[in-house]
C-alpha cells in the first residue's frame, strides 16, 4: 500500500487495512510476489470480465461511430492502487470493460486528451480539445463524447460551443460520484451521453443526471449549463431556459426540445482564438474598486462582472469601470442571481455603467460571459463589432424572452 | 445425536450489534428509525459491480449484479443526502469509536495503531453506495466459554444497511432511516464446537455488549451470522439469524444438510451421474396444461417451459436435506433468484396441476430413463433460461460436494441460498474518510464497565437478592437508580428492584404510560416510603397516577391514589368498626378469624399503612374480644 503520513498500512486476509505505527513496528518480508505475477492476475480477470460484456449473439453491426475523448474525468478512468496513479492508458475496450452496455450503442474509438482534474483546465487545453473535436468529426464521427470533471464542465462546454460549429452532438458527460463505486452515475450518464451522440441533435451539449434517480439524464445546451451542486447526481441546470432534451436511460428513448438544433444542420468549422486574459469579477457590498484598476493595469482586454440584482455594483466602481473603458477595456455586466436577464436602465448606477460603456450581458450566466468575451475578443479588435457580437446570440447563450416557468 | 467432534465441525459467529450514538456513524443524523408511512420521497438506483484497489471484482458483487435489480429507496426528515449517496462522508463518529474500543478492552482484544476506513462492496442494494463503510478497530482477543477459550479475530465499526421493505417485480425497496446507524462487529474464530456452544457464545458476547450500557435495545438492534463447515463439507455463511434459539438452530441443522450433501455426492458417484447441461424447448409438452401455474407463465411475452435432464438423479431433489427444505429446494434457491416463482423437478410430479401423461411426454421429449430427474421453469423465455442455467451448476456441483455460500437464516431454523462468499477483493480503502490514529492516551482515557454477569453477582450478594431478581435488575437500564435509592432510602433491595423492574413491567401490560415516570418520580415514591407516608402496597397505585399526570404535586398524586394517609386515631377506628361489626365470626372462628379481617381492613387501608401495623392493631383488637 502506498503510504503517505510515515504509517505503515498492511492489507490483511479479510480485505481490512490497517495501519502501524512505523517507528514502533519491524517489518520482515517472509515472501514477494513474482513480478509481473498481479499483472497476470488482472489480464485473467479482464479476459473473464470481456468474456461476460459480450451481448448474446455478438455485436449488432453497422453501429453508429461515436469518437470518446476523455480529459481526466473520473467517469471511466482506472485507478491503479499500487501506485496511485491515474493510468494513462484508454482505450476503447477499457471504457467498454467499464460500460458493457455501451457497446450496444455504438462502435467508439477513444483517445485520452488530458489526465486532470477539471479545475485545473486552461483556456488553451480548451482550444486544443476543440481542434481534436473537429478532426474527428472531420475524419467521420457520427458523434463525439467528451469526459471532463464536473466542475468546470461548464466552462469547457460553452468554450466548444463558441469555438466549434458541429454537425454531429458534441456530448460533454461526467460523473458526481467516482467510478470506483458501485453507485457510481457513470453508467446511466455514459449510455444517456452515447444515445445523445447518436441521435437527430447537431450542438454541444451536456447529458447529466436529471434528478436523483438512475433514470433520466437531461440534455442541456452547452452555453446554459450550470453545476449548481456541490455533490448531488442532478446538480446540472439548465439556467434560463429549459433543457434541450431527455434521455430515458431504461427504454433508451430520447425526446428532443422543438428548438434543438439538428444534426447537419451545420456545416463544420473551427473557430479556435481565445483571448485568455479575461477576467471575471464578483461584486459584493463594500468590494473595493481596485480589482478594476489591477486588471487594467496588467492589460486585460476584458472583464466581465457578477454585478447584484439586474447587474450592478457601486457607486464607487464607476470611476475605475469608466477608466477601464477608456482604456479600451471591454467591460460586460451579468448577475450573481444567475437566473433572469441584467437590466441597467432601472436604477442610476445602472443607467451610468451604461452611459460610461458598460455592455449588458442579457440572460447570459456570469461563466458564459466570460468565456464568450474570450472567443469575442479574439475574433476581432474593433470595439463597436465587440460590443455587437456581445449583445448578439452566437451559440444558444442569449435568449429572446425570459419565460415564466425556467426558475430552478 | 451428531458427534460434532467426529465429523470435524468448525463454527464461529459473528455478532452485529448497533450502537445507541446521538448521531449516526458518517453523518450528523439522528439513530432513529421511522414507519415507512412517515417517508417524505423516494429515489431508484441500479448498482454495478467494480474492481477492488488490487483489481480484482469480487465474486458475489459480480453475481449480484447479474440480476439487473432496480433499487428503490424510501428517505425521511430524518435523512440526508450522505444515506443518498450523494454527498461525501463526514468524519467518523467519535463516540462510535470509543465505543468500539470500549468493547476491544473488554474481549482482551489488540486495538489497531490506526483505523482505516473501508468500502465493502455490498450490491444487493442494502447500502445506496454500493459498499458498506467499515474499520477494523481490534483483532484478537477472547471470550471464555464452557468449552475454553473462543478467540475474536475482527472487531469492526461499521455502519448499519438500510432496511429491506418489499420485495417483487423489478426490484427492492430499501428504507433509509436504518443506514448508517453505527454497529459494532465481532467476529469469533472458528472455535466453537457445538451448536450450544455456538448459543453461549453469543449469550456471552451479547452480555458484554450490554454491559457497556451504550448498545441500542430490542428487537433487530442485534443480530447474528453464523459460519459453520465440517471436515469434509465447506464454509457456509449464514447471516440474519435472530434469536439465540436460532443460532443453536441454524448450526444444527447446517451440519446435517452438509452430511446429507456429502451422502448424495456419494450416491451420484456411484450411479455415475451427470448434469450435461442442455436446455430443452418444452413448451409444446404444456400447451394445453391445467396447471395454474405454468399457464400463468405461459401467458407472459416470449414465455416459454424449458427443461432440462440430470442423468442419474432420480428421487435426489426430492430428498430432504434440512427438517424442513429438500435437495431440490437449493436448485430452486438459485433459480428464483433471476425472479422466476421457482423450478419443478419429477420427483414431485405429477402435482400441481401437472398430469402423469404430461410427464411422460415429457420424459420421452428430453429423453430421460427412469433413474434420471428432470427440472422445469416456466417464464419469459430468456429469464426462465438464466434460471434453469443457475439451476443446473448447483445440480452439478453435487457431485462435487458442499459448496462454499452465503445462506440465509429462516425463522424455521432452515436456511436457503443467498449468493456466494464474498472474498478479500471486495474491500477497498473509503478515501473520503480519513484514518482515525488510535492514540494511547485516548485507550487509557476508556473506563471500563462493570459486565452485566459481575453485576448479578455483586445484586446476589451485596443485596441478597435472589438470582433471578439479581440477574433482571443487574440487565435493567435502570440499574445504577436501584442502587441509589436503595441505599440513599435504606429501601429493601428486594422492594425497591421490584419497583423498578416486575411492577413497572404490570403497569405497562395495562397500558399505563410508563414512559412519564422519570428518576425524580421514583425517588419521591422511595422518599414516602422510607418516610412512612405510604406503605409498599401503594407503590402501584402512585405510579400509575404519576404516569398518567406527570406534572401534578405530590400532595395531588397521594389524593388521586387514594394514599392520603388516616391518621393513628382513625385507624383505631376504623379497625375498631370493623371488629365489631364481625364480633359472631370472631367468636365462631377464633383466632382463625385474624387472616379473613385483615383482608377486610386492608381493602380500606392499603398504601396508606404498613401491612404490619394493621396486622398487630387488629390481633390485640381481637384477642381482647376472645379473652
Amino acid at each position: 500500500m502506498p503510504s503517505t503520513t510515515g504509517q505503515t498500512v498492511i492489507k490483511l486476509d479479510n480485505g481490512y487495512n490497517i495501519g502501524f505505527r512505523s517507528e514502533e513496528i519491524q517489518i520482515t518480508i517472509l515472501e514477494s510476489k513474482q513480478e509481473g505475477s498481479a499483472e497476470a492476475l488482472s489480464q485473467e480477470s479482464k479476459q473473464q470480465e470481456s468474456k461476460q460484456i459480450e451481448p448474446s449473439g455478438g455485436l449488432p453491426q453497422d453501429l453508429p461511430k461515436v469518437s470518446i475523448i476523455s480529459t481526466g474525468g473520473t467517469i471511466a478512468s482506472k485507478i491503479d492502487y499500487r501506485t496511485g496513479a491515474v493510468t494513462s492508458q484508454f482505450t476503447a475496450e477499457d471504457i467498454l470493460n467499464a460500460i458493457p452496455e455501451l457497446a450496444e450503442i455504438a462502435e467508439y474509438n477513444a483517445q485520452v486528451a488530458y489526465s486532470i482534474l477539471s479545475e485545473n483546465m486552461k483556456t488553451e487545453y480548451w482550444v486544443e480539445l476543440a481542434r481534436k473535436t473537429h478532426e474527428e468529426i472531420k475524419n467521420g464521427a457520427d458523434g463525439i463524447m467528451i469526459t471532463h470533471g464536473t466542475d468546470t464542465m461548464g466552462y469547457t462546454s460553452a468554450a466548444l460551443s463558441f469555438m466549434l460549429e458541429t454537425p454531429v452532438p458534441v456530448i460533454m458527460v461526467g460523473s458526481q460520484r467516482s467510478a470506483d463505486r458501485p453507485s457510481s452515475d457513470n453508467v446511466v450518464n455514459a449510455v444517456c451521453a452515447a444515445i445523445t451522440c447518436t441521435s437527430d441533435l447537431g450542438e454541444v451539449a451536456v447529458v447529466m443526471h436529471s434528478g436523483t434517480s438512475d433514470t433520466t439524464c437531461h440534455i442541456h445546451r452547452g452555453t446554459k449549463v450550470r453545476k449548481m451542486h456541490t455533490s448531488r447526481r442532478d446538480a446540472f441546470k439548465s439556467i434560463n431556459v429549459p433543457p434541450i432534451g431527455e434521455v430515458d436511460y431504461k427504454t433508451r428513448r430520447i425526446t428532443l426540445a422543438e428548438n434543438h438544433v439538428k444534426r447537419g444542420e451545420r456545416e463544420l468549422g473551427l473557430h479556435d482564438k481565445l483571448e485568455s486574459r479575461c477576467a471575471l469579477i464578483k461584486f459584493y457590498p463594500s468590494a473595493s474598486p481596485d480589482i478594476i484598476d489591477f486588471y487594467v493595469s496588467k492589460g486585460y482586454p476584458g472583464i466581465v462582472i457578477e454585478g447584484t440584482g439586474l447587474g450592478h455594483v457601486s457607486t464607487e466602481w464607476l470611476c475605475s469601470i469608466e477608466d477601464a473603458v477608456k482604456n479600451d477595456v471591454t467591460v460586460v455586466t451579468t448577475s450573481q442571481c444567475l437566473y433572469g436577464r441584467v437590466c441597467d436602465r432601472v436604477y442610476d448606477t445602472g443607467r451610468d455603467m451604461l452611459r460610461i460603456g458598460v455592455i449588458e450581458g442579457e440572460d447570459m450566466l456570469p461563466e458564459t460571459a466570460l468565456v464568450k468575451l474570450m472567443w469575442t475578443l479574439a475574433q476581432t479588435q474593433d470595439g463597436d463589432e465587440i460590443a455587437r457580437v456581445m449583445r448578439t446570440n452566437i451559440a444558444g447563450e442569449i435568449t429572446g424572452s425570459t419565460r415564466d416557468e425556467w426558475l430552478l | 445425536m451428531t458427534d460434532y467432534g467426529a465429523v470435524g465441525l468448525k463454527a464461529g459467529i459473528e455478532i452485529h450489534q448497533q450502537l445507541n450514538t446521538k448521531y449516526k456513524l458518517f453523518c450528523k443524523c439522528p439513530t432513529l428509525l421511522r414507519d415507512t408511512n412517515e417517508s417524505t420521497y423516494e429515489f431508484r438506483r441500479y448498482l454495478h459491480p467494480t474492481r477492488s484497489e488490487m483489481g480484482e471484482i469480487d465474486q458475489a458483487a459480480l453475481q449480484e449484479s447479474r440480476y439487473h435489480r432496480l433499487f428503490t429507496y424510501k428517505a425521511y426528515d430524518v435523512t440526508c443526502l450522505v444515506e443518498n449517496d450523494e454527498e461525501p462522508p463526514r468524519e467518523i463518529n467519535p463516540d462510535a469509536v470509543d465505543t468500539a474500543l470500549e468493547i476491544a478492552l473488554l474481549l482482551n482484544a489488540d486495538i489497531v495503531d490506526k483505523m482505516h476506513t473501508m468500502r465493502k462492496i455490498v450490491i444487493d442494494g442494502s447500502n445506496t453506495a454500493g459498499f458498506q463503510r467499515t474499520a477494523l478497530a481490534a483483532t484478537g482477543g477472547s471470550v471464555e466459554t464452557c468449552l475454553g477459550p473462543v478467540g475474536i479475530s475482527v472487531l469492526c465499526l461499521e455502519e448499519e444497511a438500510a432496511q429491506r421493505v418489499s420485495e417483487g417485480g423489478e426490484g427492492v425497496v430499501y428504507s433509509l432511516d436504518r443506514l448508517g446507524i453505527p454497529l459494532v462487529e465481532i467476529g469469533t474464530e472458528p472455535d466453537i464446537k457445538t451448536p450450544e456452544h455456538a448459543r453461549e457464545t453469543a449469550q456471552l458476547l451479547g452480555m458484554m455488549l450490554r454491559s457497556t450500557g451504550k448498545v441500542k435495545r430490542g428487537i433487530g438492534t442485534i443480530r447474528q451470522d453464523v459460519n459453520v463447515s465440517i471436515a469434509k463439507g465447506a464454509r457456509i455463511e449464514v447471516k440474519g439469524v435472530q434469536t439465540l434459539q436460532l443460532v443453536e438452530d441454524v448450526v444444527c441443522n447446517e451440519v446435517e444438510r452438509q452430511l446429507a450433501l456429502l451422502e448424495i455426492r456419494d450416491e451420484l458417484r456411484e450411479r455415475s451421474a451427470s448434469v450435461d447441461g442442455s436446455i430443452i424447448d418444452v413448451t409444446d409438452v404444456f400447451k394445453d396444461t391445467k396447471s395454474k401455474v405454468i399457464g400463468k407463465a405461459l401467458k407472459k411475452k416470449d414465455s416459454a417451459v424449458l427443461a432440462a435432464r440430470l442423468k442419474g438423479y432420480g428421487g435426489i431433489p426430492g430428498r430432504k436435506i434440512q427438517p424442513t427444505r429438500t435437495f431440490g429446494g437449493e436448485l430452486s434457491d438459485r433459480a428464483r433468484l433471476y425472479g422466476v416463482g421457482g423450478l419443478f423437478h419429477t420427483d414431485e410430479l405429477p402435482n400441481y396441476g401437472i398430469t402423469d401423461d404430461e410427464v411422460g411426454r415429457l420424459r420421452e421429449v428430453v429423453k430421460a430413463g427412469d433413474d434420471d430427474c428432470i427440472i422445469i421453469i416456466a417464464d419469459e423465455k430468456r429469464r426462465a433460461e438464466d434460471a434453469i442455467k443457475a439451476a443446473l451448476e448447483r445440480a452439478a456441483v453435487a457431485l462435487e460436494g458442499v459448496p462454499e455460500e452465503t445462506r440465509r437464516a429462516n425463522p424455521d431454523g432452515s436456511t436457503s441460498y443467498l449468493r456466494p462468499l464474498p472474498g478479500a477483493a471486495r474491500m477497498y480503502p473509503e478515501t473520503d474518510v480519513p484514518p482515525v490514529e488510535i492514540t494511547k492516551e485516548r485507550i487509557d482515557a476508556i473506563e471500563l464497565p462493570e459486565l452485566v454477569s459481575e453485576r448479578t453477582e455483586r445484586y446476589k450478594k451485596g443485596f441478597g437478592l435472589s438470582e433471578e431478581m439479581a440477574a433482571q435488575m443487574a440487565r435493567s437500564p435502570n440499574y445504577e437508580l436501584f442502587e441509589e435509592i436503595t441505599q440513599k432510602y435504606d429501601m429493601q433491595p428486594n422492594i425497591s428492584s421490584s419497583m423498578l423492574t416486575s411492577r413497572i413491567t404490570e403497569l405497562s401490560r395495562e397500558n399505563v404510560p410508563i414512559e412519564n415516570l422519570t428518576d425524580d418520580h421514583i425517588r419521591s415514591v422511595s422518599s414516602l416510603l422510607a418516610g412512612g407516608t405510604i406503605a409498599k402496597e401503594g407503590i402501584p397505585a402512585l405510579l400509575r397516577v404519576m404516569a398518567w399526570e406527570p406534572d401534578k404535586t405530590m400532595n395531588e398524586f397521594l389524593e388521586s391514589a387514594g394514599l392520603t394517609a388516616p391518621s393513628s386515631g382513625d385507624i383505631d377506628d376504623i379497625i375498631e368498626r370493623i371488629v365489631n361489626e364481625k364480633k359472631d365470626f370472631i367468636m365462631e372462628k377464633g383466632e382463625r378469624a385474624l387472616g379473613p379481617l385483615m383482608g377486610i381492613a386492608m381493602e380500606e387501608l392499603r398504601g396508606k399503612v404498613d401491612g404490619q401495623t394493621v396486622s398487630s392493631k387488629l390481633r390485640e383488637r381481637v384477642n381482647n374480644i376472645l379473652k
